[in-house]
């Protein structure tokens, strides 16, 4: 009893959105703040590594090509590579702040992956819409944990970092199996949900 | 009644701007939740639940946007403004 791929990409929906909500609160309250209990240290690096494992069965399971399935594996690997990267952070086993540098470039692989995987343009239908706009955006958001790296403290990277998990919340919801974006659809790529 | 206690009962919480923030993002969420279950009723199966699959009505967006608001306000937030507030008295 497979969901449907859309149902998945809503469910890592919601687990991005509760990620860029603990983020976001630890942006506002200060990093000192949000670390004075332990399962709130670790809820962003286990999340992510938790994401990063459900990646997996998706490969496996719900892609339709090899592009899609190599796209996927690397999202798992980068995932889990930027949720161990920052739980060894968080508990003190590794001390650089340049490991900071491990998330910036686990989002540059991710954004690369969504350009490798998408073969239409940006208007064919809404899911190409989404894998361009996520693409772009994870290309984009690589200078907020690029800024952590140099200002570990910076509340405005934090910040930064935070809505880009809201925002890839939000275009996550957006998809849909097969449907129109800003009224276009093209005709090779089915008939639209409702 | 002991007048050292109706003093503390009376003394209201002042909470800080970022405590305020913190406190409105869950429910900001779960606004936007009901907002958009609201503008597309259709992505709402449990309305319209009759031949509905297993996963459509288990898995509804606006639902679960709800779901995070909440979830997020009732288990994160409390802990939040306990260490917050300590935090502040602390540094008093």
């Amino acid at each position: 009893m497979q969901p449907p791929a859309e149902h998945v990409h809503w469910l890592f929906a919601t687990g991005f959105l509760i990620l860029g909500l603990c983020l976001l609160a630890e942006a506002v309250v200060g990093t000192e703040v949000w670390r004075r209990r332990a399962w709130r240290a670790y809820l962003w690096p286990g999340l992510a590594f938790t994401l990063g494992l459900f990646m997996w069965p998706v490969m496996v399971f719900f892609t339709s090509s090899t592009l899609h399935m190599l796209a996927h594996g690397a999202w798992a690997e980068v995932l889990m590579l930027a949720g161990a990267v920052e739980l060894a952070l968080v508990r003190g086993k590794l001390q650089s702040r340049w490991w900071s540098l491990a998330t910036s470039a686990a989002f540059v692989i991710s954004g690369a992956a969504f350009f490798v995987h998408e073969q239409n343009a940006w208007l064919y239908q809404r899911s190409a819409f989404l894998h361009h706009a996520l693409g772009w955006t994870m290309l984009g958001a690589a200078v907020f944990p690029l800024a952590r790296s140099f200002r570990p403290r910076s509340q405005a990277a934090l910040a930064g970092f935070a809505l880009t998990f809201v925002l890839v919340a939000v275009f996550l919801y957006s998809d849909r199996d097969t449907a129109s974006i800003f009224g276009h659809i093209s005709p090779q790529a089915g008939a639209p949900h409702r | 009644m002991n007048a050292e206690l109706v003093s503390e009962l009376e003394v209201p919480v002042q909470r800080t701007g970022r405590a305020r923030f913190v406190a409105a993002l869950g429910p900001l969420t779960a606004l936007a939740g009901v907002v958009w279950a609201i503008l597309q009723p259709y992505r709402v199966t449990l309305l319209h639940p009759r031949g509905q699959g297993f996963w459509w009505l288990f898995v509804e967006p606006p639902l679960l946007v709800i779901a995070v608001g909440l979830l997020f306000y009732f288990v994160v937030l409390p802990g939040l403004l306990e260490d917050l507030e300590g935090h502040r008295a602390a540094a008093r």
